[in-house]
């Protein structure tokens, strides 16, 4: 298909892109680029649609208008069977992790390999334990997901979604909720498994410090608009105000503390 | 996908029962486990009044079933009930002048026929017809004439 | 006024919505079915969980409900001395009405609740949402094989709830009342035929274990993925099968049983 439509280090393009939830427009005729090869962040505030735009570039919501293009394919206008042979080669990494609970970890990263592939066991148990070794928990591998905490529920599930070597992985809010040793442990996978697999990284997040520490590229998503763009050291230097409130997490500043309400005295005073 | 025998056996168990079941059902509740097969022969009878008597009714002698009742129609011309029965063939020797009764298990019970085996050297085969007959009791008849009888006997 | 006849057509319209996603769902999950068949270990982990556990409930249940229609029905039967007929009392009820109507109304509360809590919270938990990005059906992979596994024991879990409802009315009637054994066999056997009363029964459990299946599923699919949602899907499955599957019974009865 039109690969050459792209240019070759673009690896996904979105254009005009608008979608809406009901009456709310959360994408306004947005564009994005993501690089091949690099680790790409798209930040925002908590309901800027961010990880909708993770479903919609896995193909699992349509936009309303505009386009995604992954590695030059039409995500939307896909038949069936190429959406999903598409899929095998993205890997998403969900908040929870979206273990499968019926099975244990083994089970899980084994999972893909499994409905994909028709290898002998012997060489899904290499592979399984390779991937598992990779995010350092070969030696969990017979533990159940409900005995894993939120850090190693995630690492699983990062494995899991390494299993089938795909050309990028898109991570959705990787840190939230992370003690500091575990978001340090995912922090630095996510970097390895970027240069060592040579994998194109999405990462959609809010936690500014750990973000800006390994993307190369930044989206700043607000009100549906991508209301900034650059390098980590562009966007420190950014003079918007908006930009400048959400990279140092300014209580107060283009977007208010108080969620719009009526005069406060007035509201105290009406009695109702 | 590791599953365990445990689980396996369990599934295989519970399977076996179920069908187990079903079988049981079949054989020992109902009627198929004496459903007799093509081994036997027509016998038909003529009645005035055939009463409540339905098709798969018991026929019996001496009340040991041998058969059932396979059809019930209308004579057209003679305003009778026919009804053919067909009889098991290991009951080969029942004798030609017999006679056929429609009777009533128990008070509500359904009706079946009987037959009383008469003396003759000639025996019943496919398609003969049995001469002797004698109707259902309808019960309201029976009432209605005790009724006039009581009238009368006023 | 105005206000009421709104909310009668958006009722209207979401019902039909629902019943038009069910509708896709359904024909999907069949499709699906083709891809159990090859492995049948999906298969024989869900006949596992919806068959093998529900049997407990499915043997007692049928052993107590036999054993009180022997109670009544003798009581009843004894009025007309006709105690003889209490086999086919018992069978007949069983076979045709009780088995697979007490059985489906037992596996929806069993089986079927659980079957809408585990989907929803697997919806919940971005389980089902996952599999899609693995390039994995997830209709084809969790569904179908657990509509299948409904489908396939329903009957077996009819038949069993009858077989042991007839053990338990034969144990009060000839073993507690002193019916005579021959008589509540012979009776039995004379007045239940195979195709007008145990195949019919059959019929009908496999129609009600593909409804009930078929709800539990959708029900849990289509749950909101909160914890509040799920609970509310999960009541829904229960109500909604228990009105199907009496309702469907009167409309089977009449087509088998009746003349309407």
């Amino acid at each position: 298909m039109a690969t050459s439509a792209s240019p070759e280090s673009t690896l996904v393009s979105i254009s005009n892109l608008s979608f809406s939830r009901g009456a709310r427009k959360i994408f306004d005729n947005i564009d994005l680029e993501i690089q091949r090869g690099k680790i790409t962040a798209i930040m925002g505030p908590s309901g800027t649609g961010k990880t909708t735009l993770l479903k919609l570039i896995g193909g699992q919501l349509a936009p309303e208008r505009g386009e995604i293009r992954v590695d030059g394919l039409n995500v939307h206008r896909l038949p069936t069977r190429d959406l999903y042979n598409l899929r095998k080669r993205m890997g998403m990494l969900f908040q929870s992790g979206a273990l499968l609970t019926d099975m244990n970890v083994y089970d899980n990263v084994a999972f893909p390999l499994r409905e994909h592939t028709h290898l002998p066991e012997s060489m899904i148990r290499t592979l399984v334990l390779m991937k598992l070794h990779a995010v350092g928990l070969r030696g969990a591998h017979r533990l159940m997901p409900n005995e894993l905490s939120g850090g190693m529920a995630r690492r699983v599930a990062l494995a899991r979604a390494i299993a089938l070597d795909p050309m990028m992985i898109m991570y959705d809010e990787p840190f939230t909720g992370q003690d500091p040793i575990s978001m340090g442990a995912l922090v630095h996978l996510i970097k390895a498994l970027n240069t060592t697999l040579g994998l194109t990284s999405i990462i959609v997040s809010h936690d500014v410090q750990e973000t800006a520490a390994i993307a190369d590229y930044i989206y700043v998503l607000s009100g549906g608009r991508v209301v900034g763009q650059g390098t980590p050291q562009q966007l420190a230097a950014s003079d918007s105000e908006w930009v400048e409130q959400f990279m140092n997490g300014y209580a107060d500043g283009p977007v208010h503390f108080h969620y719009p309400a009526p005069d406060y005295l007035d509201d105290l005073l009406s009695g109702k | 996908m590791q599953h365990s025998k445990t689980q396996d056996t369990l599934v295989g168990f519970f399977v076996a029962s179920g069908i187990a079941a079903l079988f049981y059902m079949a054989l020992q509740v109902s009627n198929l486990g004496s459903y007799t097969s093509d081994d036997s022969y027509t016998v038909i009878a003529h009645f005035q009044n055939s009463g409540g008597l339905k098709v798969k009714s018991p026929v019996s002698i001496a009340g040991v079933r041998i058969g059932r009742v396979s059809s019930i129609r209308l004579d057209r011309d003679s305003h009778e009930s026919v009804v053919e029965m067909r009889i098991e063939s290991k009951y080969n020797n029942i004798p030609m002048d017999s006679g056929a009764s429609i009777y009533t298990a128990g008070l509500l019970g359904e009706q079946y026929i009987s037959i009383d085996p008469g003396s003759s050297e000639e025996y019943l085969h496919d398609k003969s017809q049995l001469d002797i007959t004698s109707s259902a009791i309808v019960l309201e008849e029976m009432i209605g004439k005790f009724m006039l009888n009581k009238a009368e006997g006023k | 006024m105005l206000e009421l006849l709104q909310t009668l057509g958006k009722t209207t319209r979401s019902a039909f919505a629902k019943l038009g996603r069910g509708t896709f769902f359904l024909l999907h999950t069949l499709t699906g079915i083709s891809e159990v068949l090859p492995r049948p270990n999906l298969l024989v982990k869900q006949v596992y969980s919806v068959g093998v556990l529900s049997f407990l409930i499915i043997t007692i249940s049928g052993l107590f409900v036999g054993m009180v229609l022997g109670l009544q029905g003798f009581n009843i039967l004894s009025d007309f001395g006709a105690e003889e007929s209490l086999g086919v009392m018992v069978a007949a009820s069983l076979v045709r009405e009780l088995g697979p109507v007490v059985s489906a109304l037992l596996f929806a509360g069993r089986a079927g609740s659980a079957l809408t809590a585990e989907i929803g919270l697997m919806k919940a938990t971005e389980q089902l949402s996952g599999m899609e990005m693995m390039a994995v059906d997830p209709i084809n992979r969790i569904i179908s094989p657990r509509f299948l596994a409904g489908f396939l024991a329903m009957p077996l879990l009819a038949a069993l709830f009858s077989a042991i409802g007839i053990m338990g009315g034969h144990l009060v009637g000839v073993g507690m009342l002193g019916v005579d054994d021959g008589a509540f066999w012979a009776q039995m056997q004379a007045s239940i035929d195979f195709h007008e009363d145990i195949v019919n029964g059959v019929i009908k459990s496999v129609v009600f274990g593909f409804v009930v299946s078929w709800i539990a599923l959708f029900e849990g699919y289509d749950a909101i993925p909160t914890s509040e949602g799920v609970s509310r899907a999960t009541t829904r499955t229960v109500v909604n099968s228990a009105f199907s599957v009496l309702a469907l019974d009167f409309i089977l009865t009449a087509l088998m049983f009746g003349d309407i």
